[in-house]
């Protein structure tokens, strides 16, 4: 069993856990991901790691409410344990080496990019960040991703705080202005980092995307993280769980991989209504 | 007294039954049909079913006590060389082990070894409540990575030696390919999770949720005071076609498939994890893994289940009772077949058209068999010309898997061989020093029992070494 050290709100559907994990905080780097089931029958659900505290034993993840086992999740307070809790799984981001990086994070993406930036601040890189979110009330992590960027770009989509527009349209700019960097880093929604590498595409700036595919086991068994890459006009199958999280951009057949991420959503819909439903008797009760 | 030239029937659910439910198909025997079926052994002198078992019990002796009743002395046999003797009653192939051995084999059918083993750890399982004793410590400690067969096995005859013995196991459940591959109508759960608990009360040490090569190392094992590891990490990642339409929706791995219904529990009528359930199953291999999935398939609710395999039934490698019980359940075999490529919905007009990306169908084209290749095997060659699609929702693929890549990556100086497989001894040793190794990530894919065989081996190796050392 593993605790819940902390929990923290970060807005309206986006929550910080802190949990107990001695062994996976001593070892979690940047980029790398952990599996937990919330209970004796939940499902096994890949989180990226947001941030440790090796001397506390810590692990943090960030959220966002989005299905049955996030609404259970959420519904988790300070003292109260996870079932199970594995890792850290995956390849870490790759921060070292680089002179000038730029760091695209969008929406509960952001969870996952503020690490790796911090990384690449950490190793003497010169980090852009450019976040984005739909509105004001959804941004999370501001002031920590100013602490670790040399400059900065706060986009929401409707203009109600920070920059108007999506995290391309800054992107696209400084690369036409001729701004350089060694490499570009998206993570977030796969329609986003698909137009990441779409805005870059001309610039030839490598992009490194952080894939996300539905999981089960998380350890190289069961194959249905697989993802393809178009790698020198043949098509190659590889695992987001050992030979990931992070792939070329311009690599990744985004179109197949945002179709296999919609393959339950019908089951999904039932299941999120179902838990809903289920947290709700319990509160009336 | 006139030989029985026949095996006793194992009672099992009548296949129009069993084919939609999830409970376990083969009953097992009563008591007065064990001791028939165990008359019919001839106790010849050289005992060769004893050699043709990978871990050896002495079964003649199991099955005398069995004539004379003495049902947990028979389980006291069976158990000084074997772990997990619920589970091999269950899975072993005994017609290419023990009882293709049997003396009484040669003009009539073979005494039902498997049969019996299982009858006598049932019996063993309902009736003794009493957890064996833990044995006295003898002060060594060693690390197992993997609870599958082999690891488990290993870890069982260590404990039962006075070895401290902690079991790594990366999910969050132990018991391995038994738990999260062999559906349950095949092995139930509880019956592994009873072994497991046997274990434990010889004082195995079980730690679920650890993953070795990235949790902790090889090496880090060894600093925290393990004299000696064993790796029995299983077989890893599953193997594709590499024909084009294999990533639309409905394509599983068997692995997949059989750790979304078995591990997971998609089988339940309310399941957490999702598993496509409906319309029409093809699997891919005639391996056992194969038949699991073209069983469990047809359990989760399918309409109708193929099996496509490539060359005939005469070289299906899968055991031939789950092949008989697939047919009887009313699975259809595709052989001298192969898969070319899966076709999927495409609507390009509407690209939020819900079905875009789901399988319709298995474009496969006719074999037949060429000459033999290196292994003897008569390799099949496409016939020109006789593609046809065959209309499909899901496609499981199981033809088998590459090792895992975690523990290699992280141990240096371990030496694999060029499909990826850990290099051993006979003992087990590999290639560093105190490091053994046995089950799939030795072999690849092979058999419950043969891992059990390499468990055994390498606790043998690993206690001599240990011990000799004081």
């Amino acid at each position: 069993m593993y605790q819940i050290i902390s929990r923290k709100a970060l807005n309206r559907t986006v929550t910080m856990l802190e949990i107990e994990a001695p062994l996976v905080a001593k070892k979690a780097k940047a980029g790398q991901f952990i599996i937990l089931r919330v209970d004796e029958d939940g499902e096994r659900v890949p989180f990226t790691v947001y941030d440790t505290d090796k001397e506390r034993g810590t692990v943090s993840i960030i959220f966002q409410v989005l299905g049955a086992t996030t609404k259970k999740l959420d519904a988790k307070r300070e003292g109260e344990y996870l079932c199970d809790f594995a890792g850290p799984l995956g390849i870490a981001t790759e921060t070292t080496g680089k002179q000038r990086v730029c760091v695209v994070g969008g929406g509960v993406g952001c969870a996952i990019a503020l690490p790796i930036a911090r990384a690449f601040k950490e190793n003497g890189t010169d980090v852009t960040s450019i976040i984005g979110f739909r509105t004001r009330e959804l941004i999370i992590l501001e002031q920590e991703f100013r602490a670790v960027s040399d400059r900065m770009h706060l986009m929401t989509d409707d203009g109600s705080f920070g920059e108007h527009g999506n995290v391309c349209m800054p992107l696209v700019q400084m690369l036409g202005a001729g701004e350089q960097f060694d490499e570009i880093i998206a993570i977030g929604p796969m329609m986003m980092m698909k137009f990441v590498v779409e805005a870059a595409r001309p610039y030839g700036t490598p992009v490194t995307v952080s894939m996300n595919p539905i999981m089960i086991d998380g350890t190289g068994m069961c194959g249905g993280c697989r993802v393809t890459l178009n790698r020198n006009g043949e098509r190659i199958t590889k695992f987001a769980c050992v030979d990931g999280p992070d792939f070329n951009g311009y690599e990744i057949d985004f179109d197949e991989a945002i179709s296999r991420n919609r393959m339950y959503v019908d089951f999904e819909r039932r299941a999120y209504e179902n838990t809903c439903n289920l947290l709700r008797a319990r509160e009336e009760r | 007294m006139a030989i029985i030239p026949k095996k006793h029937e194992m009672p099992a659910q009548p296949p129009v039954v069993r084919a939609r439910n999830f409970r376990e198909v083969a009953l097992g025997y009563d008591e007065e049909t064990a001791v028939a079926e165990a008359e019919r052994c001839l106790h010849c002198k050289n005992q060769p079913c004893v050699s043709g078992c990978p871990v050896n019990i002495a079964i003649p002796d199991f099955i005398r006590l069995i004539t004379e009743h003495n049902y947990e002395g028979a389980y006291q046999v069976i158990t000084q060389s074997s772990s997990l003797p619920a589970v091999c009653g269950r899975v072993c192939p005994q017609e290419s082990q023990c009882e293709s051995k049997c003396t009484l084999g040669i003009r009539f059918e073979p005494v039902a070894i498997g049969r019996l083993e299982r009858f006598v750890a049932d019996r063993h399982n309902s009736t003794v409540t009493e957890p064996p004793a833990k044995p006295a410590p003898n002060g060594h400690r060693v690390a197992v990575i993997g609870s599958g067969p082999s690891g488990l096995t290993c870890a069982g005859d260590l404990a039962k030696q006075g070895f401290a013995v902690t079991v790594y196991e990366a999910l969050h459940t132990a018991g391995g390919v038994l738990v999260y591959g062999i559906p349950e109508f095949r092995l139930p759960k509880t019956i592994v999770a009873h072994e497991v608990e046997t274990l434990i009360s010889l004082g195995v040490q079980i730690e679920t949720n650890i993953i070795i090569g990235k949790t902790l190392t090889v090496d880090e094992l060894f600093e925290m005071g393990y004299e000696a590891v064993f790796i029995g990490s299983g077989a890893g990642l599953p193997n594709f076609m590499g024909i084009p339409g294999e990533s639309y929706k409905g394509v599983y791995s068997a692995n997949e498939y059989l750790t979304r219904s078995n591990l997971m529990r998609a089988y339940l009528d309310d399941p957490v994890t999702p598993i496509m359930k409906h319309g029409k199953v093809a699997v891919v291999g005639g391996g056992n893994v194969a038949m699991d999935a073209a069983r469990t398939a047809l359990r989760l609710g399918a309409e109708h289940v193929y099996i496509v395999y490539r060359r005939s039934m005469d070289e299906l490698p899968a055991r031939r009772e789950e092949v008989e019980h697939a047919q009887e359940e009313g699975i259809e075999f595709m052989l001298l077949t192969n898969p070319t490529e899966v076709l999927g919905y495409r609507n390009p007009d509407v690209p939020r058209d819900e079905r875009n990306g789901f399988v319709t169908g298995l474009r496969c084209i006719r074999m037949e068999l060429g000459e033999p290749d290196e292994k003897g095997r008569r390799r099949p060659v496409p016939v020109a010309g006789s593609e046809f699609d065959l209309p499909v929702d899901t496609v499981v693929i199981a033809i088998g898997t590459s090792p895992n890549p975690l523990i290699k990556s992280t141990t240096e100086g371990l030496e694999v061989n060029r499909r990826g497989g850990i290099v051993v001894t006979e003992e087990g040793l590999t290639s560093r020093a105190g490091v053994y190794a046995g089950g799939d990530a030795v072999t690849g894919a092979a058999t419950v029992i043969s891992a059990m065989g390499a468990g055994k081996t390498a606790a043998k190796a690993i206690a001599a070494a240990l011990l000799q050392k004081g």
